[in-house]
């Protein structure tokens, strides 16, 4: 991702011809690039409007957490006012500190809420423009076109696209082939082929035709299509809380009742002890003590975890698929293109009786000279780089390339040497009908190279007046990925089988398996089969996860817990998943993993960190409310805090500071490893729940010393 | 303390590491853990267990949803107080009543009935003095009996919600209910009540004996000694986790509780079935591991509190050694804070007592509690302030810190990355819901009651100051933890208290075990999650710690206030 021209958290491509095309959209890209974050002044500055706006009570229902904070604010706020003019200066600076830092406590809240909710609404925003109304070229009954806007399209209708215009809608090709743009979803400026019929043939409204014409049957209504689901889904706007986010906040407002209780009963403990309180010191305690930290952070800490899936272009169709994603215990992923490169490469070359490897590389070498396939390319590469054997020019040579009837290939070079490499069974056939001889060793050798996994070659050489002559063997292996084995331990660590996925034989795919270090597969596996394999897992109580792109693996994809279309796949895929990777990256499952786990430590240590914070806060305020009548309770004023007055202000305002101080750890998510639970526990523990302890006392302090060093109170 | 109540602790301790285990496993087959379907004893209670199911129509085989079992509890319940209640209006004219006590009245019937079904056993009343022995026996016996089954019931139904999958039903009440009590409260209370008479506890039909003094210059001529069924109800007293004492003075009366013999085998007593029960727990979901780990957590609470309590009284009433009075250990006595004490247990054999009792919710108790310096009373007070799971009553206990553990599970799982998971339970929002109803239910029965009533003045029958405060404070948390045990100064037999006080241990008990027996429905519908190495371990001292964390900061944070104006607030002003 390069070279934006950073006007927001949102890249815009660079505009290439000189004149703006009205109908070329802009070019959009979810992902951010590098100089762009999440504290964008511009996401800041329309966050503390939002921050405003929220304050409304009706939003704020939604926390009942921050809804007390806010009925606080106001009763604390009446109360100064009322007694502003029967108090003396300092009695009204105190109140008045009390309520403006209620007030701020829940702004401070409101405006992580739209920090989050900040980046999502550009990206949105910058995606309207790509669905701004174009005219759809509808080929009717008779043949004709019509011209319609966009907006009014139908399911069915079909459209006639042509070079440089704009797809009205999605749908699927039913005639024709083109290269298309799809860059404004998937910020890929590489084009990519579409066609009818396949598992190539969908293609997304507000993507540009590059080259050809295609007639385009229409699958979704507007305002359902794919860009408008994308829009609703970074902005937000339909965002339900997840089942744990839920689950938590039942938790919040159990806490929050019994300190509202604990509160309420302390007033008649207090007039029994002849220290009644005023109002305002109760709601100031009541505030500290209500998990405001979580409470306030709770909604943004989940759409920051849902934004984070965005940053990665992938799009999760709602946050409980995020959530799973993080309970995935078993992992299914397809071995071509995600273990491996999913390309053969020459290891080894293998001699016969009366041959050396040397000269089976040469031969080789030779009968790869033309060959432009990956399988080819290696074979040159590995003959030069072991064997020292040069690429020679020979301009007169003739390259016979591989056919369905002959399954083989190879060079005739300009001396009238002949070499052809091929499948062993073929080789052997052709041999043979040329009256040559097949060394008898030629069997045992490519059974092996097969038993272990890796695909033989056969190389055969014709010397001008000679018959043809076996060489030997090329060993060609599917190649690991550099990497996967630490990433399949870091899996494991965490708790998490991976299974690969391979349409391979078994032995094949258990020499594969053992070399990326995957804990399971699945053979010479077929749609059924791989549904079989979900289901039998989550029998077991597991959660799985998968990508897919095919048609055939919708089925698959809606049955696992978490299925993640690729989105170059066909749109039943898209339909059947609950992510769609705008990478197509099958690796990816990895880090949406990730993803979700930070998402859910990111709420527990919060929430741990919250309500280790009411330790202090309750050696702060206990004393200052009883030691005026109490002078005994003096002695639980640990911290030393210089007055009753300003060891409340100052836990008051710690409470209202450490929300906004946790906004970025709230949107960035705590630090994740991976890890077994016990030591993630551990760590966290540490550094939530002690140092929650720890904290506030040293904080509260802090700001008491400079509350008392200002003399407000 | 002296090496004597140290070793009078080691003692103690070695013999439930012995007992606890062997009665563990007994109690878990008792409740199914062989795979077999048979139970120990099935020859010589078999047939017992089939009469009372014929007689109550009771169809053994049939499982009942969480639902359903809870119904019958409550409709079990409802019976036992209307026929308690019944019983104490009319035993003035029934039989088994030689000191002829009169009928009780309404209101304080009504607290009576409460207490005894709710496995509460706070006592308004001085049992000599207001109960007729059918009373006590055909009544009071009977609910110690059959409250202390019925939690062991719950407990059970709670469990096999974790080991059951994709099941609706949590077993049978009736069934739970009658093994519990006919196959291990009954014989372990006929062993116990039998230990018991050999060491002096009394066990007669008399009324009062008549006994002349011998020193007439003091105006009392003579003495009303009184008799009474009292060594078979002190036994079920002590292993049920009641705590109703025959008499006023509980076990701190000798024919109660007359040597140090009797009062080791006591709390002996009190604290063998509620650890039994993790045993069995472990046992019943194969994994000793988890069961280890509570036991130890009950068990540190409890020796932290007991031994608190008992270096509190030991070391006395500093203002009597401002005053250069001798307070310490010797040959010449006890030492220590004497006040409302028996010499014969001195001021550490109370101090442990009162951890045993407050950490059982069992409330017998062997001194006057309300005597204590303030910080010995503060740690019983906070003992069940942490919700009676140290070890707790018998069944209920562990189900309390069970439901504690999934508050735990909750947040530490959230803090690994995963929906938390609980022995292979997924702990999502249903559970939260009823966990949150669960913890709710005890600061609710204890702050609005003790707050009204330091506010109303007809309530108002405490002593002045912090030490009245901590009276009303712990004599709701005693009844908001079906404890039972008092700060006896306060005058409970008012109307205010003995409604007040019947509804806080209502709300104890039912608003408690209703929710547990709904989370023990909602997990046994839930498939069993494997453990891998992503699982948050449960069984760690780390999560120990955790779950002990919890327990403190969530009664901490709720009462330290309300404590801060009480308790300690009294110490601060020694």
């Amino acid at each position: 991702m390069t070279t934006p021209i950073s006007t927001s958290a949102i890249a815009i491509g660079p505009i290439t011809s000189g004149t703006i095309d009205p109908q070329r959209p802009p070019k959009v890209r979810l992902r951010a690039s590098g100089t762009t974050s999440i504290f964008d002044p511009k996401i800041i500055r329309s966050a503390s409007l939002d921050a405003l706006r929220k304050l409304n009570p009706a939003v704020m229902a939604k926390n009942p957490v921050m809804l007390i904070v806010e009925l606080g604010s106001v009763v604390t706020t009446l109360l100064f006012i009322r007694d502003f003019g029967d108090s003396n200066a300092q009695t009204n600076a105190f109140s008045g500190l009390i309520a403006a830092f209620l007030w701020f406590t829940v702004l401070f809240a409101n405006f992580a809420e739209a920090m989050a909710e900040g980046r999502g609404k550009a990206q949105a925003a910058a995606l309207r423009q790509t669905r701004a109304d174009t005219v759809a070229k509808v080929r009717t009954a008779d043949g004709s076109i019509e011209e319609r806007p966009s907006s009014s399209l139908d399911i069915g209708d079909l459209c006639v696209v042509v070079a440089g215009e704009v797809i009205p809608g999605d749908g699927d090709i039913v005639e024709g082939i083109a290269l298309v743009d799809e860059s404004a979803i998937t910020g890929e400026s590489a084009p990519v082929i579409r066609e009818s019929g396949g598992d190539r043939s969908a293609v997304t409204g507000g993507t540009r035709v590059l080259s050809d014409e295609i007639v385009v049957r229409i699958t979704a209504r507007p305002g359902e299509t794919f860009l408008d689901r994308m829009i609703a889904l970074v902005e937000g706007s339909q965002r339900q809380k997840t089942p744990n986010e839920i689950a938590l906040s039942i938790l919040l407002s159990g806490l929050t009742i019994i300190f509202v209780l604990a509160v309420m009963t302390l007033q008649p403990f207090a007039i029994y002890s002849g220290a009644e309180q005023p109002i305002l010191v109760l709601i100031a305690l009541l505030v500290c003590l209500i998990p405001t930290t979580i409470g306030g952070l709770l909604s943004a800490i989940g759409i920051a975890g849902m934004d984070r899936l965005v940053q990665r272009n992938v799009l999760a169709m709602s946050g409980r698929a995020v959530e799973a994603a993080g309970d995935v215990t078993t992992l299914l992923l397809d071995k071509t293109g995600t273990i491996t490169f999913g390309s053969r490469q020459a290891a080894e070359f293998i001699p016969v009786t009366n041959t050396t490897a040397t000269e089976v590389a040469e031969s080789a070498l030779a009968s790869s000279l033309a060959d432009e396939t990956p399988e080819g390319r290696s074979i040159v590469e590995l003959a030069v780089r072991d064997f020292g054997h040069a690429v020679t020019d020979d301009p007169g040579s003739v390259m016979v390339p591989f056919t369905a009837q002959t399954r083989m290939s190879g060079m005739d070079l300009t001396n009238g040497r002949l070499v052809r490499k091929g499948a062993a069974d073929s080789i052997r056939q052709f041999v043979i009908a040329e009256g040559g001889q097949v060394p008898l060793e030629l069997g045992p050798i490519v059974d092996q190279v097969s038993r272990e996994g890796a695909t033989p070659l056969v190389v055969i050489d014709l010397q001008p007046g000679a018959s043809w002559r076996v060489m030997g063997v090329v060993r060609l292996k599917d190649t690991v990925k550099p990497g996967m084995r630490e990433r399949f331990d870091e899996l494991r660590a965490m708790g998490i089988r991976t299974v690969m996925i391979t349409g391979d034989n078994p032995f094949t795919a258990a020499a594969i398996a053992a070399e990326a270090g995957v804990d399971d597969f699945l053979a010479e596996a077929t749609p059924e089969h791989k549904m079989a394999l979900i289901r039998r897992e989550q029998a077991g109580g597991n959660l799985v996860a998968m990508t897919g792109d095919g048609t055939n693996d919708a089925p698959a994809l809606a049955q696992a817990d978490v299925g993640v279309a690729m989105n170059t796949g066909t749109q039943a895929a898209k339909e059947a998943g609950n992510m769609v990777d705008l990478d197509s990256n099958p690796t990816k499952l990895i880090e949406i993993v990730a993803v979700g786990k930070q998402l859910l430590m990111t709420r527990g240590s919060l929430t741990t960190f919250s309500i280790a914070n009411d330790v202090a806060k309750y050696f702060a305020i206990i004393p200052a409310m009883f030691s005026g009548v109490l002078p005994e309770l003096e002695s639980l004023n640990v911290m030393r805090l210089d007055s009753p007055r300003s060891a409340i202000l100052s836990a008051v305002i710690f409470n209202a500071l450490i929300i906004i101080g946790l906004v970025p750890l709230a949107l960035k998510g705590v630090k994740f490893r991976a890890e077994a639970a016990s030591s993630v526990l551990r760590r966290n523990l540490l550094m939530y729940g002690l140092g929650g302890v720890v904290v506030p006392f040293a904080a509260i302090k802090i700001i008491d010393v400079i509350v008392s060093t200002l003399g407000v109170s | 303390m002296s090496w004597q109540n140290l070793v009078q602790a080691l003692v103690l301790v070695a013999m439930l590491v012995v007992a606890v285990p062997l009665l563990g496993r007994y109690i878990a087959a008792v409740y199914g853990a062989r795979d077999d379907g048979t139970a120990p004893g099935d020859r010589l209670f078999g047939p017992v267990e089939a009469g009372i199911y014929r007689i109550a129509r009771v169809d053994p085989k049939r499982d009942q949803r969480w639902s359903v079992y809870a119904t019958a509890l409550m409709a079990f319940s409802l019976v036992s107080l209307l026929a308690l209640y019944t019983l104490q209006r009319l035993q003035g004219v029934l039989a088994l009543n030689p000191t002829d006590r009169a009928s009780v009245q309404p209101l304080r019937a009504f607290n009576t009935a409460v207490s005894f079904v709710t496995n509460t056993n706070w006592q308004w009343y001085s049992g000599e003095v207001s109960m007729s022995h059918l009373t006590q026996m055909l009544g009071l016996a009977v609910q110690n009996f059959v409250s202390a089954g019925a939690g062991m019931a719950v407990v059970v139904a709670v469990i096999r919600g974790i080991t059951r999958t994709g099941s609706l039903n949590l077993g049978n009440f009736w069934v739970d209910l009658t093994r519990g009590v006919v196959r291990i409260l009954i014989p372990l209370s006929l062993v116990f009540a039998v230990v018991l008479i050999t060491q002096g506890v009394v066990q007669n039909f008399d009324g009062h004996t008549v006994a002349t003094t011998i020193d007439a210059s003091t105006g009392v001529t003579e003495q009303l000694i009184p008799g009474g069924p009292q060594a078979s109800q002190q036994a079920i007293k002590l292993l049920g986790t009641n705590g109703g004492g025959f008499y006023n003075a509980n076990s701190a009366h000798p024919f109660e509780n007359p040597n140090g013999f009797t009062n080791m085998m006591e709390i002996f007593a009190l604290l063998l079935i509620p650890f039994a029960f993790t045993v069995a727990f472990g046992r019943l979901v194969k994994d000793r591991r988890q069961a280890r780990l509570l036991i130890g957590v009950m068990a540190g609470i409890l020796i932290v509190f007991s031994g608190f309590t008992m270096l509190a009284e030991q070391n006395g009433n500093p203002g009597l050694s401002a005053l250069g009075v001798d307070q310490s250990i010797s040959t010449e006595q006890s030492g220590g804070n004497l006040e409302g004490k028996e010499i014969r247990f001195g001021a550490a054999g109370c101090g442990l007592f009162a951890g045993a009792t407050t950490g059982t919710s069992t409330g017998a108790v062997n001194c006057m509690h309300d005597s204590f310096t303030p910080l010995g009373g503060l740690a019983p007070m906070l003992h069940m302030m942490f919700g009676e799971i140290s070890p707790g009553g018998v069944g209920v206990g562990l189900m309390g810190l069970l439901v504690l553990a999934l508050l735990t599970v909750f947040v530490a799982g959230l803090m690994v990355g995963r929906t938390p998971e609980f022995l292979g339970k997924k702990i999502q929002a249903s559970e939260m819901k009823l966990v949150t109803l669960y913890i709710l239910a005890m600061p609710f029965a204890l702050l609005p009651f003790a707050a009204a009533s330091v506010l109303i003045d007809s309530a108002n029958t405490f002593q002045p100051g912090p030490h009245g405060l901590s009276e009303v404070l712990y004599n709701y948390a005693s009844t908001a933890n079906n404890n039972g045990s008092a700060f006896a100064y306060q005058g409970t037999g008012t109307q205010w208290y003995t409604v007040t006080q019947g509804l806080s241990m209502l709300m104890a008990r039912f608003f408690t075990i209703i929710p547990a027996l709904a989370i023990g429905g909602s997990l046994a519908a839930k498939p069993r999650v494997p453990e891998t190495s992503g699982t948050l371990p449960t069984h760690t001292p780390l999560f120990a710690m955790l779950l002990v964390g919890v327990v403190v900061v969530v009664a901490g944070l709720t009462f330290f206030p309300a404590l801060a104006l009480g308790p300690i607030l009294e110490h601060l002003s020694l």
